[in-house]
């Protein structure tokens, strides 16, 4: 019952860390003696006004790299030995059936993105798969609609506001919930007040399915992943997740337009 | 009907017969092209078996205790190693790994299973040219194969200090591939000098020759394969990126390491050109990770500026973008060469190159009986010329096979069965 709570507060605690250790900064810090440009300096293998795509607008750096830090220690210490836990005590059957459940509840997610995209035939496959897999799938424990060629139109508010021209705006890691940008948050955090007050939270309407809720999707969103920091063994790891993330968001808005209004 | 089922069962039988009678299965390898078998991996149904899980004990080695770790490397906590035990007196293998790989890469952990199904005590060990043993156990500027085996044997003898009371050893072996072999090979000669270990047996799995030519191998296959030359890099990457987004929807956050980003690759049906330049591209980012992480430990003055204190919110992108512009020749030319020209004034960049090469161990490797290698004729970090010198150098103990690229066909059963004939000294017997 604490789940919840405990993680509020304990996101609220490091973002609040965060900011006051990190201030933001960026800039190298001066050792002793004299600062002597390196041998191979960015401005002779660069040339002036090429991008590079490792260049990612990052206007709160300091910030971020903290916030990388922070979800290293909480990830390693904290949220994969309870998803480790969880994995041990679960079945992976039963575990498979807790992600298909999930999954479904988060269709409503992809049907108020995919109406705010007017692709009504992804919206009216999202609730048709919606009905059959609550009903026939047994409250979306499995996921007959696939099966039968209904395959899942994945959608979020950030894709949505991608797909009306919103530019992503300054690359953000939040903490625990990793790597995002502005509009990406902005998406998630109006996805989250739909899922909240007007799709199943609400439906409910009951404080123990909520915490319940909120600690199972917790532990099985990470139990998907199979991310490790500090998996890549590079220094410029950072670098690399930041890259990735956009490249991958930014081809998913372009697959959402190629695809037009279906 | 009957008859004709008859003669075919017959002919079965006389078919399988001698095949099941000798111990190794011919050798067959799917992929011929050996920018593909360097990449994909085996499908399973040639590959060998391994049990699901080994009796594992991970532990942390800190050869230099006290030094003050960069704060931008916070993560670094002393240099991990991983011990495959078994619960009987056994003989124990230290495994290197090849270049830019940590002791618990995919690959490191199946050859671990392998050698431990084969029934030895695996001790499985980073590569000096991964940031975690630059960071936490490199003595100077990594990149010299006689210094990197000094650190790499002290590794090792710290290792063994931890795990000695724990398990019951009958004798010393030592194994490597790629980087790891070359690695192995310098570190048997410094044991025949110090004696600790006493290697009884060396595998070498598919060693370069030449460690300049290979890295300059490596790094052509890169920009010669990117349509324009690396300044049209950024947009061949997103190419491959969309196409690859296209079939596996499935790029990890962690898939920019080597190993992941060929498993991811490996679900096209990619072109040659492509193939090779990411093998290449492996290579170009394992040097970048390595020259930045050695800069910053020897207080600047390549990369980074001297005297700059990097912490754990410091942007390292700049510095990033010209590692990745950086290949290892350049490192080894503008810093590696004059750093040791500075210790030993008459030392030649020639001389120190011929360090850099099998050659240099020629009359210890001849002499020696304790070697054994395991090579492929197609092998692409190889060079014309390596092959034969290969075989002449180690003659009977040399097993090379016709194809399977660089390492593709490690865990073939029949290079497995080679691995673990020359690892306990069986085909001396045959």
């Amino acid at each position: 019952m604490k789940t919840r709570c405990g993680a509020t507060m304990l996101i609220a605690g490091a973002v609040l860390a965060l900011v006051l250790e990190s201030g933001c900064s960026t800039l190298p810090q001066a050792g002793p003696g004299p600062v002597e440009p390196p041998l191979r300096r960015y401005e002779d293998l660069v040339k002036p006004g090429t991008h590079n795509m490792l260049d990612v607008k990052d206007s709160v750096e300091g910030f971020n790299r903290g916030s990388y830090r922070f979800n290293y220690y909480f990830d390693e210490y904290l949220y994969r030995p309870v998803v480790r836990g969880y994995e041990i005590i679960v079945p992976n059957y039963l575990e498979d059936r807790v992600s298909s459940a999930i999954d479904n509840l988060n269709e409503i997610t992809n049907l108020t993105n995919n109406l705010f995209q007017f692709k009504f035939k992804a919206a009216g496959v999202t609730l048709g798969r919606f009905l059959i897999n609550s009903t026939v799938g047994v409250a979306g424990l499995w996921d007959p609609a696939t099966t039968w060629g209904l395959e899942r139109k994945t959608q979020d508010f950030g894709l949505t506001l991608g797909h009306y021209g919103t530019g992503d705006g300054s690359y953000l890691m939040l903490p625990v919930l990793g790597a995002s940008n502005v509009r990406d948050t902005g998406g998630f955090a109006a996805d989250t007040a739909t899922f909240v007050y007007a799709g199943p939270i609400a439906w409910a309407n009951s404080s123990t399915f909520t915490t319940a809720y909120t600690g199972v999707n917790a532990v099985d969103r990470r139990h998907r992943i199979p991310f490790r920091y500090r998996q890549t063994g590079s220094p410029f790891e950072y670098e690399l997740l930041r890259t990735l993330y956009t490249m991958k968001r930014d081809y998913d808005v372009q697959q959402g337009k190629g695809k037009g209004k279906d | 009907m009957m008859r004709y089922m008859a003669i075919t069962l017959l002919l079965w039988f006389l078919c399988l017969t001698p095949l099941a009678a000798a111990a190794p299965p011919p050798y067959f390898y799917p992929f011929v092209n050996p920018y593909e078998a360097t990449v994909m991996e085996l499908p399973k149904e040639f590959e060998v078996s391994l049990p699901k899980k080994v009796p594992l004990r991970e532990f942390v080695v800190r050869p230099f205790p006290k030094r003050d770790i960069p704060e931008v490397f916070w993560y670094e906590k002393g240099l991990d190693c991983s011990l495959a035990y078994q619960d009987h007196k056994a003989p124990l293998v230290f495994l290197v790994a090849g270049s830019g790989s940590r002791y618990d890469v995919p690959r490191m952990q199946k050859l671990q299973k392998a050698l431990y199904q084969a029934g030895f005590h695996v001790l499985s060990i980073t590569s000096p040219t991964h940031m975690d043993f630059v960071v936490n156990a490199s003595s100077g500027l990594p990149g010299i194969a006689e210094d990197d085996a000094k650190d790499l044997y002290r590794v090792m003898d710290l290792a063994w200090q931890e795990v000695r009371g724990d398990i019951a050893v009958s004798d010393f072996l030592l194994a490597g591939y790629s980087l790891g072999a070359f690695d192995a090979a310098f570190v048997a000669k410094l044991d025949e000098e110090q004696r600790h270990f006493n290697f009884k047996r060396v595998l070498l799995l598919n060693p370069p020759v030449s460690l300049y030519d290979s890295v300059q191998a490596l790094d052509r296959l890169l920009v010669d394969n990117i349509p324009g030359g690396m300044d049209n890099f950024d947009a061949w990457f997103h190419d491959i990126f969309t196409e690859t987004m296209h079939i596996t929807e499935s790029w990890e956050p962690g898939g920019l390491s080597g190993e992941s980003m060929y498993r991811t690759y490996k679900r096209l049906q990619p072109s040659e050109a492509n193939l090779a330049a990411l093998i290449g591209l492996t290579s170009r980012m394992n040097a970048a990770d390595m020259i930045f992480t050695a800069d910053v430990m020897n207080g600047g003055g390549y990369i980074v500026p001297k005297n700059v204190r990097l912490i754990s919110t410091t942007s390292l992108t700049r510095y990033a973008i010209v590692a990745y512009k950086t290949r290892f020749i350049d490192y080894f030319d503008q810093w590696l060469y004059p750093h040791y020209q500075k210790h030993s004034p008459g030392l030649t960049r020639q001389a120190l190159l011929a360090r850099q090469d099998l050659h240099y161990l020629d009359q210890y490797l001849k002499g020696s009986k304790k070697f054994g290698l395991i090579h492929n004729e197609d092998d692409v970090i190889l060079v014309p010329g390596n092959i034969g010198y290969l075989k002449e150098i180690f003659g009977d103990r040399a097993r090379i096979y016709p194809s399977g690229g660089h390492m593709g066909n490690m865990f073939h059963p029949s290079v497995v069965s080679s691995m673990v004939e020359l690892l306990s000294g069986k085909e001396v017997a045959q």
